[in-house]
C-alpha cells in the first residue's frame, strides 16, 4: 500500500520508488510511511484477533439451546445490562463534561500561568488513581455522604421519575456509580481539552480581544470553535473508558437485572463489563462463553454509540491544521 | 547541552534502580536451613481457584515453602470456576474451589494435566462459617431462624419491629426502622451456601433455587466479602451475610431453630460438617460433602475444596501434589489457616477421610 | 469558525455606531464592581442560605456551599448586569462558573487523596520497599516484588504501544491523505481505534491468556502475557490522544518546511512532533496511567505470585495494584496489615505515575519548541 505513497515535496525526484535508493530522503521517506502504515494495519489486525477470539468463545452461547445456559435466555439476560451500561456511561458524561471543559478552560484562560501548569498536574493525579481505589472511594467515603442527599432529593423531586422509589440504604445506586464514573473520566477529558484549548491559535485570541470581546466572548468565538472537534474527541474517549470500566461500577454499584431509569433505589440495572467481573471468576462452562458473549454485546454498543457519535460529527467540518 | 540532559535523566534513573535493588531482603538464600525440615522436593506447583481460601492459602504457601525451601508454590485466588476451568484445562496442578465438582463434570479424561483416564477428587480443606450481620441503631444481639431470615432477605418482611423478628427476640428493643437486606452481587460459594441453608431449612419462606448467584428480588447487591461487610457498616439498618472471620466489629445474628439459637465458633461450625455424609454415588476417595443444616452446631458453613488429579501424568507432580495438600489437611496446616483465616478446622474423622484420599494419589 | 466571527463582529461594530461616542465612553470607563464585591458577595450569600436552611431545619454543609453558590451566581449577574452591562455579566458568570467547576473537581480529588494517603503512609517504610510477601503472612513484608511486577509490565506496554500508536497516529495524520484507498483505510481504523477504547479490561485480559496458552500450552501466565492485555488497551489512548495533537500543528509549519525542500518524514520528525511533544506526552502518560492500575486482566495473565520475579517471560508476576486488589479483599485475620499494604500499594502506584508525569512535563518541557505564550 506505501508504494502508492506520492511525493508532495517538489524536491524529490518523481517516481522515485523502492528501486531508487540513491536519494536519503526518498528511502527514509519510503521507511517511514510504510513504518507508519503498517503500525495502523497492525491495530485493525489486533483489534481483528480480538473480535475473531470474542466470536469464537461467544459462538456456544449464541448457538446453544437457552435451556442450558447457566445465566437463562440470553437476550432477557443481557438486555437490562446493555441498558445500564448506556445510562451509566451517559450520565457520567453529561456530568463529567461540562466540568471538564470549565476544569480545561480555568487552567488554559483564567489561571495565572505558573498556578496553573501545578493545577494541570494536579488534575492529571486523579488518572493516577487505580480503580480499584475509586470503588473504594465509592463504597467508604461518597456512598454515606450521598445518602442524605438522595433522601432529600426523593422528598423534594420524587415526582420526577428517575428521583422516585424507595431510596437505597446505603448510598450505593446508579447515581452514585455514574458520579464515580464521572470523576474517573474527568481527567482523561480534561487533559485532552487543555491541550487543545492551549493550542489555539494567539492571533485569534487577540483578534477576538482586540474587537472589544470580553475573555467569555473570546473564548465563545475562538477558543471553542477552534476546539470542538477535540473536545468531542475527548469526549468519546470518556465514554469509551465509562463503557468499559468493571472494577469500580462493579464495587460500588448496587447492581439488579431490571431495567429501570431509578436513580436512588437499589434498582439500577449493571452495566455489562461490571456483570462480567461480578461473574466471570465463578463461571464455569457455558456461562463463560455467555459472560463473553455479553462482551461482544458491549463491543457492538460501543461500536452503535461512535457511529452515532460519527453521525452528529459529520455533520460539522473537522477543523484540521493538517488537512 | 542536550547530553547533559540525558546525563541528568540518566542519574536520576540509576538512582531509582539503586533503591529497588531487584532482590528483596526477606528472598536472601538461608543457606543451611533448608535442610532441616530434610525435604529433597522441589519444582514448581501452581494453584488456582477460590478468592475465599485465599487468606488461608497464603499461610499454608508461606508455611510450606519455608518447609520445603526447593519448591515454588503459587495461588492465583481468580475464583473457583476460574480453578475448575484452568484444571481442567491443564493451567493448574490443583484447583481451589467452594463447591465440589458435580458428578457429571467428573468424567474420567477430562483434565489437563492428569494422566489418561483418571477422575478427579474432590477433598474438603477449608471450612469457613458464614456470619449474619447486621447494623441497626439499638440493637446488639439477634436471634433468627431460617424462615425469619429468608423472609427478610427476600423483602417479605419489611421492617426492624415485624412481629415475627419481635417474636424471636422478647429482649431486644427493635426501632421502627426499613430493613436493607444487603447481599452478594457476585457470583459466590458464600452465596450458594447462604440460599441453600434458607431452601433447605425454610423451603416455603424461599421459594428460590440454591445458586451462588442471587435469585431474589430487591435487597442491595456489595462485591465481595469487603463489599458486603463496608455496606452493612456505612449503611443503616442493614444486614447481610459475611465469612465470619471478616466481619470485624459487626454485631453477629444468633441462628437456629425455636429455642436453639447457636452462636457461631470454629467449634460449633465444624460439628455441622463432621455431622454430614459424603455425597453418594461417588467414587471411592472422592469427598463431595452433603451439608446436613438441620443437625446440631452453626448451621451456614462453606466447605472449600481442593480438587486434584487422581493420577498425574507426572509422577514428580503427583508427589508435589500430595505433598502440599497432605501439609493443608495435617493439624498443623488447619491450625494455621484457623490462625491466619479464622477458618473451622477439620474434625479428625474427616481428616483422617482427606488423608486417605491425598495417600490415594497417584 | 470564520462564520462565527463575522456574524459577531458586525453586531459589535453595528451597537457602537448606533450610540456613537458615549456608547464607546460608557464601554470604557462605565461603572465597575469594586475588586472586593465577589467575595463579600459569596461570604453572604452562603451565610444566608445556611440561615434559610437551618430555618427549615435541613441544614447541610454540601447543600450549603452548593445552593450558596448558586445565589452567588445569581445575586453577581444581577449586580453586574445593572452595573457593568449585559456583556461583563456573562463574562462574570461564565469566570465564576469555570473557577466552579474546578473547585469542584478538585473536591473528589483531594478526598481520594486524604484517603489514600492517610491510610497508606502507615506502612510507607523501608520493610516495605525492600522485602516481598515470601513467605510472610499477617504483620511485616512488602511490596518490592509488586513495584518491580509494575514497572517491567508496563515498561513492556509502553513499548508495545507507544511506537505502534504514534505511527499510527502519523499514517492517519500525515499519511492517509495520498490516494482514496488510504482514505478509506484511515477512516475505518479511525472508527475502530474508538471502538476500541471501549474494549472491557477483562476482555483484554481474556485475549491475550488465550493467545498465549495457544502459543505455550494452558496456564501459561507470565508479565509479557500481562503487557499484550494490557497494550490492547492502551493503544487507542495513544492514537487517539496523538492523532489530537498531530491535526493542530498548523498546515503552514508543515508547508514552510516543504518549501525549504524537506522531505516530508523529515518534516514530520523535526516540525511536526517537536510541534506536538507536549500533548504527545501527556496523552502517552495518561495512557500508561490508563493501564498501570489494572487488576483483572492481569491476574487473569500474569498471576500472583508472593516472591521476586524479574524475568517476563518466564513465571508469574504480581502486581501493585493486583497486590493491594487481594490485600483488601482477601485479608488474613488481623485485617489491619493487610489493608494497610493495600494503601500503602495504592500510594506507591499514584506516587510512581506522579514521578512519570514529572519526567513527561520535564522532557515537553525541553523539547518543545518556544511557542507565542
Amino acid at each position: 500500500m506505501s508504494t502508492s505513497v506520492e511525493p508532495r515535496d517538489p524536491q524529490a525526484t518523481p517516481e522515485g520508488e523502492a528501486s531508487q535508493p540513491t536519494s536519503v530522503g526518498r528511502g527514509g521517506e519510503l521507511v517511514f510511511s510504510t513504518i507508519s502504515t503498517v503500525s495502523g494495519l497492525s491495530i485493525l489486525a489486533i483489534l481483528a484477533a480480538v473480535a475473531f477470539f470474542l466470536v469464537l468463545l461467544a459462538a456456544p452461547a449464541l448457538t446453544s439451546d437457552p435451556a442450558d445456559l447457566p445465566y437463562g435466555e440470553f437476550w432477557q439476560w443481557v438486555a437490562p445490562f446493555a441498558f445500564g451500561t448506556v445510562w451509566a456511561a451517559v450520565l457520567a458524561l453529561l456530568m463529567a463534561v461540562p466540568v471538564a471543559i470549565g476544569i480545561a478552560l480555568f487552567i488554559s484562560h483564567y489561571a495565572p500561568r505558573k498556578l496553573a501548569n501545578g493545577l494541570g498536574y494536579i488534575v492529571d493525579l486523579l488518572a493516577a488513581v487505580p480503580s480499584v481505589v475509586f470503588g473504594l472511594w465509592g463504597i467508604n467515603a461518597l456512598a454515606p455522604a450521598v445518602m442524605p442527599v438522595y433522601g432529600w432529593l426523593n422528598k423534594a423531586f420524587g415526582w420526577f421519575p428517575p428521583f422516585a422509589g424507595g431510596v437505597s440504604g446505603t448510598g450505593r445506586t446508579m447515581l452514585t456509580a455514574a458520579i464515580v464514573l464521572a470523576v474517573m473520566v474527568l481527567p482523561i477529558i480534561t487533559a485532552l481539552c487543555r491541550e487543545v484549548f492551549l493550542q489555539t491559535p494567539k492571533l485569534h485570541e487577540e483578534a477576538s480581544l482586540a474587537l472589544g470581546a470580553t475573555r467569555w466572548e473570546m473564548i465563545k468565538q475562538a477558543v471553542f470553535p477552534f476546539g470542538m472537534p477535540g473536545i468531542i474527541s475527548a469526549a468519546m474517549l470518556g465514554l469509551g473508558r465509562a463503557l468499559g470500566e468493571t472494577m469500580a461500577v462493579a464495587m460500588v454499584l448496587s447492581p439488579s437485572d431490571q431495567i429501570s431509569f431509578e436513580l436512588l433505589t437499589p434498582n439500577g440495572p449493571n452495566t455489562i463489563a461490571a456483570n462480567i467481573a461480578l461473574n466471570f471468576p465463578e463461571a464455569f462452562g457455558l456461562g463463560i462463553n455467555q459472560l463473553i458473549a455479553s462482551g461482544l454485546v458491549l463491543f457492538v454498543i460501543t461500536l452503535a454509540v461512535n457511529m452515532a457519535a460519527r453521525a452528529i460529527i459529520a455533520s460539522r467540518a473537522e477543523f484540521s491544521g493538517a488537512n | 547541552m542536550k547530553m547533559h540532559k540525558f546525563a541528568k535523566l540518566a542519574a536520576v534513573a540509576a538512582a531509582g534502580a539503586l533503591v529497588l535493588s531487584g532482590c528483596a531482603n526477606n528472598e536472601q538464600p538461608t543457606g543451611g536451613e533448608g535442610g532441616e525440615g530434610g525435604s529433597e522436593l522441589s519444582g514448581t506447583l501452581t494453584g488456582i481457584g477460590a478468592s475465599s481460601m485465599q487468606a488461608a492459602q497464603e499461610k499454608w504457601v508461606a508455611e510450606f515453602m519455608t518447609q520445603n525451601p526447593g519448591v515454588q508454590v503459587s495461588y492465583a485466588p481468580e475464583g473457583s470456576g476460574a480453578g475448575r476451568e484452568a484444571f481442567m484445562g491443564g493451567g493448574a496442578d490443583f484447583a481451589g474451589s467452594d463447591r465440589a465438582l458435580k458428578e457429571d463434570e467428573n468424567k474420567a479424561g477430562e483434565f489437563g494435566r492428569c494422566a489418561e483416564g483418571s477422575i478427579a477428587y474432590d477433598m474438603p480443606m477449608y471450612i469457613s462459617p458464614i456470619a449474619i450481620i447486621f447494623n441497626v441503631e439499638g440493637v446488639d444481639d439477634l436471634n433468627l431462624n431460617a424462615e425469619v431470615t429468608a423472609k427478610i432477605f427476600d423483602g417479605k418482611i419489611k421492617k426492624w419491629n415485624d412481629p415475627a423478628i419481635a417474636e424471636l427476640n422478647p429482649d431486644a428493643e427493635l426501632p421502627d426502622a426499613d430493613i436493607h437486606p444487603v447481599h452478594r452481587s457476585d457470583d459466590s460459594g458464600t452465596t450458594e451456601n447462604f440460599t441453600s441453608y434458607l431452601s433447605e431449612v425454610a423451603p416455603d419462606a424461599w421459594p428460590h433455587e440454591p445458586d451462588g448467584e442471587w435469585a431474589a428480588e430487591g435487597g442491595e447487591g456489595a462485591k465481595g466479602t469487603s463489599g458486603v461487610v463496608a455496606a452493612v457498616t456505612n449503611g443503616t439498618g442493614t444486614i447481610g451475610y459475611a465469612d465470619a472471620s471478616q466481619a470485624g466489629d459487626l454485631a453477629q445474628a444468633k441462628v437456629g431453630e425455636e429455642g436453639n439459637f447457636s452462636e457461631l465458633t470454629p467449634e460449633s461450625a465444624a460439628q455441622i460438617v463432621e455431622n454430614s455424609p459424603v455425597e453418594e454415588g461417588r467414587e471411592e476417595h472422592d469427598l463431595a460433602m452433603e451439608l446436613n443444616r438441620k443437625g446440631e452446631g452453626y448451621p451456614i458453613v462453606l466447605v472449600s475444596y481442593a480438587i486434584a488429579c487422581a493420577e498425574y501424568q507426572d509422577p514428580a507432580q503427583a508427589e508435589l501434589v500430595k505433598a502440599y495438600l497432605s501439609y493443608m489437611a495435617s493439624e498443623e496446616g488447619q491450625k494455621a489457616a484457623e490462625e491466619a483465616a479464622g477458618s473451622a478446622p477439620l474434625s479428625p474423622k474427616l481428616a483422617e477421610q482427606v488423608n486417605a484420599s491425598i495417600e490415594a494419589i497417584k | 469558525m470564520t462564520t462565527r466571527y463575522s456574524e459577531k463582529s458586525p453586531e459589535t461594530g453595528a451597537e457602537s455606531r448606533q450610540s456613537g461616542d458615549e456608547a464607546t465612553r460608557k464601554a470604557l470607563v462605565s461603572g465597575q464592581l469594586p475588586s472586593f464585591t465577589p467575595i463579600a458577595t459569596l461570604v453572604v450569600s452562603i451565610v444566608v442560605v445556611a440561615g434559610v436552611l437551618a430555618l427549615f431545619g435541613s441544614f447541610g454543609i454540601a447543600m450549603t456551599l452548593v445552593l450558596g453558590f448558586v445565589t452567588f451566581l445569581v445575586v453577581m449577574r444581577v449586580l453586574s448586569h445593572v452595573v457593568e452591562g449585559s456583556r461583563r455579566a456573562a463574562d462574570r458568570t461564565a469566570r465564576y462558573v469555570v473557577t466552579g467547576a474546578f473547585v469542584l473537581a478538585l473536591l473528589p480529588l483531594l478526598s481520594l487523596l486524604w484517603t489514600v494517603t492517610s491510610k497508606g503512609v502507615q506502612r510507607f517504610d523501608g520493610e516495605f520497599f525492600s522485602s516481598s510477601m515470601f513467605a510472610i503472612v499477617g504483620e511485616g513484608g512488602g511490596a518490592v516484588h509488586a513495584i518491580w511486577g509494575t514497572l517491567i509490565i508496563t515498561g513492556i506496554t509502553t513499548l508495545i504501544a507507544v511506537p505502534i500508536g504514534i505511527f499510527s497516529s502519523i499514517f492517519l495524520v500525515e499519511y492517509s491523505n495520498e490516494t482514496p484507498l488510504l482514505r478509506k483505510t484511515a477512516s475505518v481504523l479511525r472508527f475502530f481505534v474508538d471502538v476500541m477504547t471501549g474494549i472491557p479490561s477483562i476482555v483484554a485480559g481474556l485475549f491475550a491468556y488465550t493467545l498465549f496458552s495457544f502459543i505455550f500450552g494452558a496456564g501459561y501466565k507470565s508479565g509479557l502475557a500481562g503487557a499484550v492485555a494490557l497494550a490492547v488497551l492502551m493503544i487507542p489512548v495513544v492514537v487517539r490522544s496523538t492523532e489530537e495533537m498531530l491535526r493542530l500543528v498548523p498546515n503552514e509549519l508543515r508547508e514552510a518546511s516543504y518549501a525549504l525542500g524537506v522531505p516530508k518524514w523529515k518534516t514530520i520528525v523535526k516540525v511536526v512532533l517537536p510541534t506536538s511533544v507536549a500533548g504527545i506526552v501527556t496523552g502517552v502518560i495518561l495512557a500508561i496511567a490508563r493501564v498501570i492500575g489494572e487488576t483483572a486482566p492481569l491476574l487473569m495473565t500474569a498471576g500472583l505470585y508472593t516472591g521476586m520475579n524479574t524475568n517476563a517471560l518466564q513465571g508469574q508476576m504480581t502486581t501493585l495494584p493486583v497486590f493491594a486488589y487481594y490485600q483488601y479483599v482477601t485479608p488474613g485475620i488481623p485485617q489491619e496489615p493487610y489493608y494497610a499494604r493495600a494503601f500503602a500499594s495504592a500510594l506507591t502506584l499514584i506516587i510512581i505515575v506522579m514521578a512519570l508525569n514529572a519526567i513527561g512535563r520535564y522532557v515537553a518541557y525541553k523539547f518543545a519548541p518556544k511557542t507565542g505564550r
